[in-house]
C-alpha cells in the first residue's frame, strides 16, 4: 500500500531554542485513519504544522503521497486538506465566500468552486447559513465550516487538529460519522485529539508523541492489547458496608452500593459475576472506570516523564 | 501548477481584496473623497484664489495632480498594509500557506489588490476635481504609467510593513511618521522652485517628489524634475521592493514559525 505520509528524522527547534521535535519518524498508509496523540506541548501541532507548510522544519524529510516537501511542494499541497485547531477564517467573510475562495487558491474555477462548496456545505449542514458572516456561526458550525473548506479541493489526505474541541456530544457523533464516511470513500485521515474515546472509536493506527519523541507507534488493536488490567465500576442493588471478598480480583468500595474492581485480562469477567451472584448480589449496571486508551495513554506518558 | 490554475489562484486573491475594500467602503472609499473635496474647497478655491499662479497654472489646477497622486499613494499602501496584517493577525494567511499558491502569486495578488484601491480612489478624486477645474491631460501615456508604477511601489511598501508589523500600532507608524511628511513635502502643494537652494537639494532626496511631479507633467506638462530619471528611479524601487518582499515570503518572515 502507498505511503500517504512519510516523516523521517524530523526535527524542529524554535527561535527561542525550544526543541519541539527531536527526530521523529512516522509512516501513515493510504486510506488509514490515524491518530497522533500526546499531551499539550508534546509536538503534535508542530508536526502537523510542518506537514501543512505552516511551520518551517529544522531538519528531516517529509513526503506526502511520495511528493517531498522540499522538492515537490506543490503536488504535496494538492494532496492535503488541513483543519487547524484554532478558527483561522476571516470572521467578516460570508460562509460561502470562504469556501469558494479556498477552492480558488487550488486553481478551481469559480463555477466549479461554487458547486463543490455547495456540496460540502450541504453535507455538513451549513448550506442554510451560506450567506451569513462566519462570525455569526456557533462554535460547532465554525468547526464544520473549516472541514468544508479543507475538503473543497477533494484532497487525498485530511489533517484534523482537534476537530471536535468544544463541540457538543451530538455534533461530535455526527462529525465522527462524516469522517468515517469520507475515510471509507478513500480519504486518508490524520487526527489529533484529547478525546481518547474519539481516537479509539475512529482510528486504526496510532502514534503517541511526548517531549518531541514518538513513544508508541502501532495499530490501535495492538496497543489496546497491552492493557493488562481494566478497572470496572459495578452498581449493586443494595448497600454494602465492606467490600465483598472476590477471589482473584482487587475490590474497593466506591460508595455504599458501588464497587470498583480491577480485572486482569487473563481472568475475564465470568468468575466475577459468578462470585457476586453466589454472594447474593445483583449487578444493576457496569462500566469502565476510564476509557481503555486513556488508561494506556496516561501510563505511557507517565513512564516518559 | 498549470498557468491557468495559477491565474485562478491569483485572480481569487485579487477578487477577495477588492471585495474587502468595497465591503467596507465607508472606511476605504468615502473618507478620501470627503478629505480631498475639502482640500479642493479650502486650498484650491478659498486660499488658492489669493495665492495666484504656481508653475504657470492657477493654484487649483496645480494642486489637483498632487492631490490625486497623494490619494493613490496612501490608499495603495493602506490597503495592503491593513489587509495583509489583518490576514496575519486573524491567521487566515494559513488558508494561502497550505494551498499550492507560489509566493510570487500571493505577492502579485496583494499588490494588484492594493493598486485596485489606490486607482479606485484616484479615479474618485479625479472625478471630484472636475467639479472644481477642467483637467486637460497633456500626456496620457505618462499619466497612466506613472500612476500605475507609483501605486505598485506603495503597495509593495505596504506589504513589507505588514510583514514586519506585530501590532496594529506598527501598521500606522510608517504612514503617519514617514509617508505623510514625505507626501506633504513632495511637491503636492508647491513647486520646489519656491524653496531656498539648500532645501531644493534636500527635497530632491524625496522619492515622492519625483512621482508627484511626473504625474503633474503628464497632466499639465510642467515638472520640477527630470521625468526620464523619475521613471528609472521608480522602476528600480519596484524591482528592489518586489525582490525583498518575495524574499520575506520565501523565508516565511512573520507568517511561519
Amino acid at each position: 500500500m502507498t505511503s500517504a505520509l512519510s516523516i523521517d528524522n524530523l526535527r524542529k527547534t524554535y527561535g527561542n531554542g525550544f526543541e519541539a521535535l527531536k527526530g521523529i519518524s512516522l509512516e501513515v498508509k493510504e486510506g488509514d485513519f490515524f491518530a497522533l496523540l500526546g499531551p499539550n506541548g508534546a509536538g503534535k501541532s508542530t508536526t502537523l504544522g510542518i506537514v501543512s507548510s505552516l511551520v518551517n522544519k529544522t531538519a528531516g524529510q517529509v513526503s506526502v503521497f511520495g511528493h517531498d516537501l522540499d522538492t515537490d511542494l506543490t503536488r504535496a499541497k494538492l494532496c492535503l486538506g488541513v483543519v487547524p485547531q484554532e478558527f483561522n477564517f476571516n470572521p467578516f467573510e460570508r460562509v460561502l465566500d470562504i469556501v469558494v475562495t479556498q477552492a480558488g487558491y487550488y486553481g478551481i474555477n469559480a463555477r466549479r468552486a461554487r458547486e463543490r462548496a455547495e456540496f460540502y456545505l450541504r453535507k455538513l449542514g451549513l448550506w442554510e447559513k451560506r450567506n451569513e458572516r462566519a462570525r455569526m456561526l456557533s462554535g460547532g458550525m465554525k468547526r464544520r465550516l473549516m472541514i468544508a473548506r479543507a475538503l473543497v479541493h477533494d484532497p487525498k489526505m485530511l489533517i484534523l487538529d482537534e476537530p471536535t474541541a468544544g463541540v457538543d456530544i451530538e455534533l461530535r457523533r455526527s462529525m465522527w460519522d462524516f469522517l468515517q464516511e469520507i475515510n471509507a470513500a478513500g480519504t486518508t485521515i490524520i487526527l489529533t485529539t484529547h478525546y481518547l474515546e474519539e481516537a479509539e472509536s475512529l482510528c486504526r493506527n496510532i502514534a503517541i508523541i511526548d517531549h518531541g519523541r514518538i513513544i508508541q507507534n502501532s495499530t490501535m488493536k495492538a496497543l489496546l492489547a497491552k492493557l493488562n488490567v481494566e478497572t470496572f465500576i459495578l452498581d449493586l442493588d443494595r448497600d454494602v458496608q465492606v467490600p465483598p471478598t472476590l477471589e482473584g480480583y482487587d475490590v474497593n468500595l466506591r460508595d455504599a452500593h458501588t464497587l470498583e474492581v480491577d480485572v486482569e485480562k487473563s481472568r475475564g469477567l465470568n468468575p466475577l459475576f459468578e462470585q457476586l451472584t453466589a454472594q447474593g448480589y445483583t449487578i444493576l449496571s457496569m462500566r469502565n472506570k476510564a476509557n481503555r486508551l486513556e488508561e494506556l495513554f496516561v501510563s505511557l506518558v507517565d513512564k516518559n516523564l | 501548477m498549470h498557468s491557468q490554475l495559477l491565474f485562478t489562484a491569483f485572480w481569487t486573491i485579487v477578487v477577495k481584496e477588492v471585495r474587502r475594500f468595497t465591503r467596507i467602503w465607508p472606511q476605504t472609499l468615502l473618507p478620501p473623497a470627503i478629505t480631498m473635496t475639502l482640500y479642493f474647497i479650502i486650498f484650491g478655491n478659498l486660499i488658492g484664489s489669493r495665492i495666484g499662479e504656481m508653475g504657470g497654472f492657477n493654484y487649483m489646477e496645480y494642486i489637483v495632480p498632487g492631490l490625486i497622486m497623494m490619494s493613490v499613494i496612501t490608499n495603495s499602501y493602506g490597503n495592503v498594509v491593513s489587509s495583509f496584517f489583518g490576514t496575519k493577525f486573524q491567521h487566515n494567511i494559513e488558508e494561502l500557506l497550505v494551498a499550492p499558491v507560489p509566493n510570487w502569486v500571493i505577492l502579485a495578488g496583494y499588490v494588484i489588490g492594493g493598486m485596485a484601491r489606490g486607482l479606485a480612489v484616484g479615479l474618485i478624486v479625479t472625478v471630484l476635481s472636475l467639479f472644481f477645474t477642467d483637467l486637460q491631460i497633456h500626456h496620457l501615456l505618462i499619466t497612466i504609467s506613472i500612476v500605475l508604477l507609483t501605486s505598485t511601489v506603495f503597495a509593495l511598501g505596504g506589504f513589507i510593513n505588514a510583514v514586519y508589523a506585530n501590532t496594529f500600532d506598527d501598521i500606522s507608524i510608517i504612514p503617519t511618521f514617514v509617508l505623510t511628511p514625505l507626501t506633504y513635502l513632495g511637491g503636492v502643494f508647491y513647486s520646489i522652485d519656491l524653496l531656498p537652494s539648500f532645501w531644493q537639494g534636500v527635497s530632491q532626496l524625496n522619492p515622492i517628489l519625483y512621482m508627484v511631479n511626473t504625474f503633474r507633467y503628464g497632466i499639465l506638462g510642467v515638472s520640477d524634475i527630470n521625468v526620464g530619471f523619475a521613471f528609472a528611479m521608480i522602476i528600480a524601487f519596484i524591482v528592489v521592493l518586489a525582490a525583498f518582499s518575495l524574499h520575506l515570503l520565501n523565508i516565511g518572515k512573520g507568517i511561519r514559525s
